[in-house]
């Protein structure tokens, strides 16, 4: 396996990548953009657009950061270069 | 208890714990005074983080904008936090391996410049002052209103409790202060909340109180709203964008991006122990901030209708809402709209002479609506409600028990100290330690750099609070130019700094120049050069909002589109970034010899 400097940052750019993915399609995606078309969906009484916009995306934005930080401690321990 | 005694009596007990707090946790040195000597636990920077994020302008208005706005009010939510996800993984894990306790000397070091430093230090300054300067403007009027004291009063108060902390405390006060101050306004914002969707919903959780039914009936909450608020002729509430939908979404970059450039929030990020802990603390930081601002919109749609229910009967049952005998009789209207009618936010003008209240958009364009006003013989919507006034009198409408309403006060008065706090720190730190000790006087001892701090904070505190006493016509202006000038300037230099290796100073200077300019090119325009009435120029650039249609509170993403595109293009043609700096920037990247950041920087 490449440990190099080089190939950690390719995997951290990579994590960053999929999580930032996530994090604008909740947000930009179902919030915004695609709103009016999930507002059919109903989530309880919530139209699930409206839902995205005024809950959704902050629980997911909470998960996508404690993911981000628990998978990024594995990538630091995997390349040798975490704090000891 | 009455309740002006109860009020001064919650109000002062929380001082005396910030105070004893500060006196506590008195700092010794340059690194306790600015980072809390690195030592202080995610969960707890977390809070205390959460309480220097929340201003008073989170705390009294955001419920009741989001309130009229509706769906559309989503922005202030998603914007507000979605930056805090951006600042976990771009930036905050960097920035504390990088080492320096301050923002301008990270863009002096990196981009081996003190030029580029002094332009990072007059943005941070411009942004932080005119933030603060709202803070203490929202000190003032949550201390007249609820301790009967002149604006001008509480703006002094304000400013002597401010002075006493933020001064002899530093951030180690301060981060502990603000612990107290987080749990103060957060109990003040849902307990209210936790009543009145149990007295609406049936169920005490807000956030699931919002997208239950109505008890007692057989229809959801927000659908009984909606239905109630497109009879009355108003925009649907749960699909009413801000704007067009192109604006919501720069708006929403804005905030986002704006948060993530905050130099008050970034500086967090330097006070926790390891690299590791930078990254989840920004998840901590965002738990606790998220328990309000989920709550908000809750708070926002229930005050909505409890309002309408106030007003019309028929609201509150789905029945014919311009019956003759629905509108509120206004002689029987409750206290609480007595007591705020005598504030002048809440008015009521009987346009038809019926002795009744009607409360609908007289100005929809909706024939229907205005065809059923006028065969109920209404002739104007007679009531105006201010909207930050709806989480204030919140527990007033739900007829809660004056300890509510008193822990209100303490909670508004909290969120803009706090807030103050923070960004007299920031402050601080980028006058004595960025351009007092790193350019004009190297030789400057701890001591005196220490003295520095202080003195550069209490002007700030005169400067704020004089302008907070004249208010140069600021409002939301204010805020959006803050927001603005993070995005523009700050947030593009540091991402910049850490994920191009190339970049060199000339094109981080020029970036940043850029953006900051054309940013504030385009928000003077609408609002008068440095807010002054009079001074504006929408002629010059074509009308209101004629770029794309989108608004100047928005704008702060095209000022830092414009940075990232100059900044690119001044480096490809000016000399390539030093091989050493190249070199800094690929050890920033890994965790590994992460050290406490000492005062020794």
């Amino acid at each position: 396996m490449d440990t190099s400097g080089k190939a950690y940052w390719h995997a951290v750019l990579k994590l960053i990548g999929i999580h930032l993915f996530i994090w604008a399609l909740v947000s930009y995606g179902f919030g915004i953009v695609f709103a009016p078309a999930l507002n059919n969906i109903h989530l309880g009484g919530y139209p699930l657009g409206f839902w995205f916009a005024h809950q959704g995306s902050m629980y997911i934005f909470i998960a996508l950061i404690f993911v981000f930080a628990k998978l990024m401690g594995k990538l630091d321990e995997k390349f040798n270069v975490h704090e000891q | 208890m009455e309740l002006q005694t109860l009020t001064y009596l919650v109000v002062g007990l929380t001082f005396a714990i910030y105070i004893g707090i500060a006196v506590w946790a008195r700092a010794g040195s340059t690194s306790d005074f600015y980072v809390a000597g690195g030592g202080v636990p995610p969960v707890m920077n977390g809070m205390a983080t959460a309480a220097d994020w929340m201003s008073a302008a989170s705390f009294i208005s955001m419920a009741g904008l989001i309130s009229n706005m509706g769906y559309g009010g989503g922005l202030f939510l998603m914007g507000w936090t979605g930056g805090y996800v951006l600042m976990a993984m771009l930036l905050a894990p960097y920035l504390r391996k990088f080492g320096k306790f301050t923002v301008p000397s990270f863009v002096a070091e990196r981009f081996y410049s003190n030029g580029a430093s002094a332009v990072a230090v007059v943005c941070l300054l411009t942004m932080s002052i005119t933030y603060i300067i709202g803070q203490m403007t929202g000190v003032g009027v949550t201390f007249a209103r609820f301790l009967g004291v002149t604006n001008e009063m509480g703006i002094y108060i304000g400013m002597a409790i401010v002075f006493a902390y933020a001064v002899f405390g530093g951030m180690k006060g301060i981060t502990y202060t603000q612990v107290a101050q987080y749990i103060v306004l957060i109990s003040a914002y849902t307990i209210p909340a936790i009543f009145i969707s149990f007295q609406l919903t049936g169920n005490p959780i807000p956030q699931l109180g919002l997208g239950g039914s109505l008890s007692g009936q057989d229809i959801s909450m927000l659908a009984r709203l909606d239905q109630v608020v497109t009879d009355l002729g108003f925009g649907k509430y749960t699909t009413t964008t801000a704007g067009s939908t192109l604006n919501m979404f720069v708006y929403t970059i804005s905030l986002m991006i704006g948060t993530a450039g905050l130099p008050h929030v970034i500086i967090r990020f330097f006070t926790v122990p390891t690299v590791a802990a930078a990254r989840s603390s920004a998840g901590w930081a965002l738990v606790f901030i998220a328990i309000l601002y989920t709550t908000a919109p809750a708070v926002a749609a229930m005050a909505r209708l409890n309002l309408h229910s106030t007003i019309n009967a028929a609201a509150k049952t789905g029945g014919d809402m311009y019956a003759a005998d629905a509108s509120l009789v206004h002689a029987e209207r409750p206290d609480w709209m007595k007591r705020w009618e005598t504030t002048g936010l809440l008015k009521w003008q009987d346009k038809n002479n019926d002795g009744r209240i009607q409360y609908y958009n007289d100005k929809t364009k909706n024939q229907a609506v205005l065809d059923k006003a006028a065969a109920a013989g209404w002739a104007g919507s007679e009531l105006t409600v201010n909207a930050d006034i709806i989480v204030l009198a919140n527990p007033e409408i739900a007829l809660l028990p004056n300890w509510v309403i008193a822990l209100v006060a303490a909670g508004g008065v909290a969120a803009a100290l706090s807030t103050a706090a923070g960004l007299l720190l920031a402050i601080s730190s980028a006058f004595s330690h960025d351009l007092l000790k790193k350019i004009w006087m190297p030789n400057l001892s701890e001591k005196g750099e220490l003295r520095a701090g202080k003195i550069a904070m209490a002007c700030a505190i005169v400067v704020a609070g004089w302008l907070g006493l004249n208010p140069p016509g600021f409002a939301a202006g204010t805020v959006a130019l803050a927001f603005g000038i993070a995005a523009s300037s700050i947030f593009p230099v540091l991402m910049m700094g850490i994920f191009n290796k190339k970049m060199n100073k000339e094109g981080a200077i020029a970036g940043m120049i850029a953006g900051i300019s054309i940013t504030l090119f385009y928000v003077f325009a609408h609002k008068g050069i440095f807010f002054i009435k009079g001074t504006d120029y929408l002629g010059l650039i074509g009308g209101a909002n004629s770029f794309f249609g989108i608004t100047p509170e928005a704008f702060g993403t095209i000022g830092a589109l414009t940075n990232f595109f100059v900044a690119y293009v001044v480096s490809k043609f000016t000399p390539e970034c030093p091989e050493h700096i190249q070199h800094l920037v690929e050890d920033v990247r890994t965790p590994r010899g992460s050290k406490i950041i000492g005062g020794a920087h």
